[in-house]
């Protein structure tokens, strides 16, 4: 059984969703398209658990994005595997008429529905009241009353939900249908075997909107209503007038409102007037970002020390009660170093989308479109970019995916080729452990740290650079199409922590499964290449090294051993072979294995240092990452390898890069071309290698 | 013709018509039919775009060139 939940934008659907189906949840995608699917289980009064899908917010079933075009999809295709047996339109209370638009138009598909009125006490609060049994005796159907903030009313909704699926009721709705179309609707109806007339309609109307027609139905539909000189822009206009007459004749049975009505925007307003103000408005928005960048470099600090110390502690104790032996060396320089590369994300993921979350709870997030919209434009993108630009802060992944709400192709295709511009999350520990290797741990005025102050250059820096790329973009590229920007303004909103908690543990989960996977098995095979190497240069090192330097002994000798097998390793190898392209940068080899396998994500490179330098060097009391980096001397030089000139270089280096293999894929899903994800990387990769170049040279 | 690109911020108006037939389906949706009142709350501090209330229950936001396509009385 599929229940699907169905409702405008903001109407308090996905925190439903979360109360219903609690931590029973994950997140897929429809087949053939990347609209984030969130699907749960839930259990019904009977034990026997349902499904329950929460599909994009929407007006109605007339899409302007991909978002949108979804819920089309799904509801207007019998044959889809998530086509509902029944819908719960969930209801903003406090703006009824509109919420009962997409209400007519799910039941004239034939889907059973129930009607869940959430936010009756917004509605009371401005004087509005709903007299409940009597709309459910007016619209045939079950009417439930819940309070999707707090959780109340969820065992009656479940209860209706498990009757209804039993005895599925379907509103009855004005006739839409003038006597011309009768006949032709008939011959649709016939063709795809449909239920009713609406639903005919829809494949009339929106032909090019149903992805799943063939193409020669699509000719058939074509043909039909050339022949029928239909103006499907005439008919939605008309169907959604007539509707909401139909609408206000119903509600004004069953509303009250007082004769002093309370607006529900006085105070949103009065917020207005400042967080939307020409000046106020934009140092505030600055003052926001620039507390993200402090506390999520000073707070996530302290868990990430907590979890690299952990680590070094672990691996510490496992050698001193393992017997010495490769199998030990790779669980802790190969594995557990791995897993910890995953585990320091957590913090700092989990704060990036805590302060995310809250704006977006808000209702800031779509203050911040307004605030930039004008401006943004001139970079060829839209004031809804903002909300990628800001996510991928977090991760390019789901903010590519995020992008869909822009209705407009070319906004959207600029904003998905310079996201990964803005610094992710995975850039984080790059700059975390460069920062504190080259930038003084001092406060500038005694108030704000250097290395925050750095830190959030760096992101300045992504951000500006993503802007100029969109505004070269905008040169090249043309369009005709034409997109709509209007948009509803929430009413700002006490954020609802249960949600914000939700959507960190949902993208923490997401990042250790996902790209842990892939940080995992890097750092194993790593470790592998470090630990092995092709004919007898690797297997005679001892031999040699005991040779050459007759004058060496014990720890010494030990270090130059295991620095010369690293040398003579496949790795070493590798990092020999790329060392002329990346030494104009100030790399050595051992940073160029880090670049090679930081390809696969950027996380890696921290991964892959700590592997690399901890094979490379004895590991007596330099335990953490950082301590390991810093003593660490070029061998021929003497010089300190990580140096303020290399140090910049590198961090410059990974402001630009394209590094991460599944960025590539969601550009390649979302613009369903090889031709954008390859330019994307080109054209990255050629600004990091020379920013990085200029930068090092400047600086040496 | 004024439009609600003309409303100074505070300003009141009714929607009589729409220029835009694709947009005008789209506000429709979202509530603004014929006789609803707006208002014109702010303006972005570039001037673009427009925050307007809708019959003092919701706000929208929109940019000029779509205010130019609403007509007012």
């Amino acid at each position: 059984m599929i229940v699907a939940l169905i409702g405008n934008p903001n109407c308090g659907k996905s925190s439903l969703f979360n109360h219903l189906t609690g931590l029973r949840q994950k997140i897929g995608n429809f087949p053939g398209v990347t609209v984030d699917k969130k699907v749960g289980f839930c259990k019904v009064s009977d034990g026997s658990d349902i499904q329950i899908i929460d599909l994009p917010g929407t007006y109605s079933l007339y899409p302007n994005s991909l978002d949108e075009q979804v819920v089309l999809e799904v509801l207007a295709n019998q044959n889809h595997p998530d086509f509902p047996d029944l819908a719960v339109i969930v209801a903003d209370s406090s703006n009824l008429k509109r919420n009962l638009l997409l209400f007519e138009q799910v039941n004239d598909l034939g889907i059973p529905t129930v009607l869940a009125l959430n936010m009756l006490d917004v509605a009371n609060e401005i004087g509005i009241t709903i007299n409940t049994p009597k709309l459910e005796k007016l619209l045939g159907i079950p009417v439930v009353e819940v309070n999707a903030r707090e959780g109340i009313g969820l065992e009656g909704l479940k209860l209706t939900i498990f009757r209804a699926l039993d005895k599925k009721a379907v509103h009855e709705n004005i006739d839409l249908i003038s006597l011309s179309l009768k006949d032709k609707v008939g011959k649709i109806k016939e063709r795809f075997k449909l239920k009713t007339d609406y639903t005919a309609l829809q494949f009339l109307s929106q032909t090019d909107k149903l992805g799943f027609l063939k193409a020669k139905d699509i000719l058939f539909l074509k043909d039909l209503a050339y022949e029928l000189n239909f103006d499907a822009d005439a008919f939605h206009t008309k169907e959604v007038i007539d509707r909401y007459k139909d609408i206000g004749e119903t509600l004004s049975q069953v509303i009250e409102i007082e004769d002093e009505k309370h607006s529900s925007l006085t105070l949103s307003q009065k917020i207005d007037n400042v967080l939307i103000h020409k000046f106020w408005g934009y140092v505030i928005f600055l003052g926001i970002l620039f507390l993200i960048f402090q506390s999520v470099f000073t707070l996530a600090n302290y868990p990430m020390d907590l979890i690299d110390a952990g680590i070094a502690d672990l691996n510490n104790f496992l050698k001193s009660i393992l017997p010495e032996s490769k199998i030990t060396d790779l669980l802790t320089d190969g594995l557990i170093a791995g897993v910890g590369g995953v585990l320091i994300f957590i913090p700092q993921i989990a704060f990036l989308f805590a302060f995310i979350s809250i704006l977006e709870e808000s209702g800031y997030m779509a203050r911040v479109v307004v605030l930039m919209d004008k401006i943004i434009r001139r970079f060829g993108m839209s004031g809804k970019s903002v909300v990628p630009l800001i996510s991928s802060m977090a991760c390019a992944v789901p903010a590519i995916m995020s992008a869909r709400t822009i209705g407009n192709w070319k906004d959207r295709l600029i904003t998905i080729m310079v996201t990964p511009l803005m610094s992710c999350s995975a850039r984080l520990p790059i700059y975390t452990i460069l920062i504190a290797l080259v930038v003084p741990d001092d406060k500038l005025f005694g108030l704000f740290g250097y290395q925050g102050l750095v830190l959030m250059g760096l992101y300045l820096l992504g951000f500006f650079s993503a802007l100029i790329g969109g505004w070269f973009l905008k040169k090249f590229l043309k369009t005709n199409e034409q997109s709509f920007f209007v948009m509803e303004l929430p009413t700002y909103k006490k954020p609802r922590w249960k949600q914000v908690g939700f959507t960190i543990l949902e993208k923490v989960k997401t990042f250790v499964f996902e790209a842990g996977k892939v940080i995992v098995a890097i750092s194993i095979i790593l470790w592998v290449l470090a630990s092995y190497g092709p004919g007898e240069g690797f297997s005679k090192v001892e031999e040699n090294v005991g040779k050459l330097n007759p004058e060496l002994n014990g720890k010494e000798l030990e270090h130059k051993i295991s620095a010369e097998k690293l040398k003579n390793s496949y790795a070493g190898h590798f990092g020999k072979f790329i060392e002329p392209a990346i030494k104009p940068l100030g790399y050595d080899w051992k940073i160029g294995i880090a670049l090679i396998t930081s390809f696969a994500a950027r996380e890696v490179f921290v991964g892959t240092v700590s592997t690399i330098y901890s094979i490379g060097a004895d590991d007596a009391d330099d335990a953490t990452i950082k301590a390991r980096l810093r003593r660490e001397v070029n061998p021929d030089t003497g010089e300190q390898v990580f140096s303020v000139a290399t140090s910049y270089s590198l961090l410059i280096f990974y402001v630009f890069a394209m590094m991460c293999m599944s960025t590539i894929a969601v550009v390649y899903r979302e613009t369903k071309s090889w031709k954008w994800p390859t330019i994307q990387l080109v054209y990255m990769s050629a600004l990091a290698y020379f920013s990085a170049f200029a930068v090092y040279w400047l600086l040496k | 013709m004024k439009t609600v690109a003309d409303l100074k911020e505070g300003e009141k108006g009714k929607i009589s018509a729409f220029l835009d037939n694709k947009l005008a389906l789209k506000l429709l949706e979202m509530g603004c039919l014929p006789g609803t009142e707006v208002k014109l709350e702010h303006k972005a501090p570039l001037g673009c775009p427009y925050c307007i209330s809708v019959s003092d229950d919701y706000q929208l936001s929109l940019r000029k060139s779509e205010a130019i396509t609403i007509l007012i009385d």
